[in-house]
């Protein structure tokens, strides 16, 4: 067997600090934003789209510069990326069946009942 | 036959990018990942596969949440301090979602020193990063007692919907235990990056791969998926 050279060369991770530091500060600042929401006691479409407006872009920051996602080659970023969106169309598949089901116990047992009443 | 005819060498060329990019690299009949290295390769794989096992968990939580007629407790009470007679909705879990920020970001140092070779900065930010780990495990243990005492289990509690118990402790728990594996795991790096296994070369326990200060970065995308999975976790189970 020959030796195989790996001649691919395992670039090494080098950035300047600064880039990570500014994306740490976006992260307190966004983490305060959500617990502002709560904290303020924001309701209804405006809490639940400033929390996932404030999720994505957490999660966007710390894929794309922590996780270096950002400076991989497609290859691999689609090879990962692409796969969650099963998840998503796992949860559109739920949430049409959890809202039949709740649909089918407000049918049978009626509207804020307890469901197992063994307390 | 002591001649042979080399093939002719392909030339060595310059990755493309973009789309032609990933099309020439998935089709190369060769190494896909041209430039990643497999252990950082297969932590990407085994971090997807994770996603889908807290997808799964967040789904199932969906699920119960929207399915049930019992209204589910309001997390905001339910997680809120009692601080010199104030009630502070959130606050233990607001400190947890900093805790875990912050030991990513000391992470980052870590994996930057290390590929600078500066040993005793990445051994003390790694250092830093598992305690900041271990405060938020110890924390986690604190708000379970705290709602274990108050009757929450899973099959029930006295605030609300009973699927509430199940899905808390499912989610954080299985979150929790990936924290304290991470620690674990830090620490051991820590001790190698300490006693220059790095630097040497030292091969590891496991794979007996040569050791370099990529094993650090490879942590570190573990770590940087724990906090991500927190990050939806605070938001779709503590926040909405």
């Amino acid at each position: 067997m020959t030796a195989h050279k790996n001649h691919v060369e395992n670039a090494p991770q080098q950035h300047p600090l600064r880039v990570y530091l500014i994306v740490w500060g976006w992260l307190f600042i966004l983490s305060a934003c959500s617990y502002l929401i709560d904290y303020l006691g924001l309701q209804g479409y405006l809490r639940w789209s400033l929390i996932l407006m404030f999720m994505m872009l957490k999660a966007g920051l710390i894929i794309a510069f922590f996780m270096h996602m950002k400076w991989e080659r497609g290859a691999l970023s689609w090879a990962i990326m692409l796969p969650v969106v099963a998840v998503l169309a796992f949860v559109v598949l739920m949430a049409l069946e959890s809202d039949y089901t709740f649909d089918t116990r407000v049918d049978n047992f009626g509207p804020n009942t307890v469901a197992f009443p063994h307390k | 036959m002591t001649e042979t005819t080399q093939p002719p060498q392909p030339k060595a060329q310059k990755p493309q990018d973009g789309w032609a990019g990933v099309k020439a690299d998935w089709s190369s009949d060769q190494r896909v990942f041209k430039n990643v290295s497999w252990g950082k390769a297969m932590m990407w794989i085994f971090l997807l596969s994770d996603t889908f096992v807290f997808g799964i968990f967040l789904v199932s939580y969906m699920t119960s949440r929207m399915s049930t007629r019992t209204e589910w407790p309001e997390t905001s009470e339910v997680f809120a301090l009692h601080i010199g007679g104030t009630e502070l909705p959130l606050l233990l879990i607001a400190v947890m979602t900093f805790v875990l920020i912050s030991s990513s970001g000391t992470m980052v140092m870590a994996v930057n020193y290390g590929y600078r070779k500066a040993r005793k900065k990445t051994a003390a930010f790694l250092l830093v990063t598992a305690a900041l780990g271990a405060s938020f495990v110890g924390m986690q243990v604190f708000e379970w007692s705290k709602l274990i005492k108050e009757g929450v289990r899973p099959w029930g509690n006295p605030m609300g919907a009973e699927q509430f118990g199940a899905s808390f402790f499912m989610i954080t728990g299985f979150h929790g235990t990936h924290v304290s594996i991470g620690v674990l795991f830090l620490l051991i790096l820590a001790r190698k990056v300490w006693r220059r296994d790095y630097d040497t070369g030292k091969r590891g326990f496991f794979t007996s791969r040569k050791g370099s200060y990529e094993s650090i970065e490879i942590m570190g995308l573990y770590w940087h998926f724990v906090d991500l999975v927190w990050v939806f976790i605070f938001a779709f189970f503590y926040l909405w």
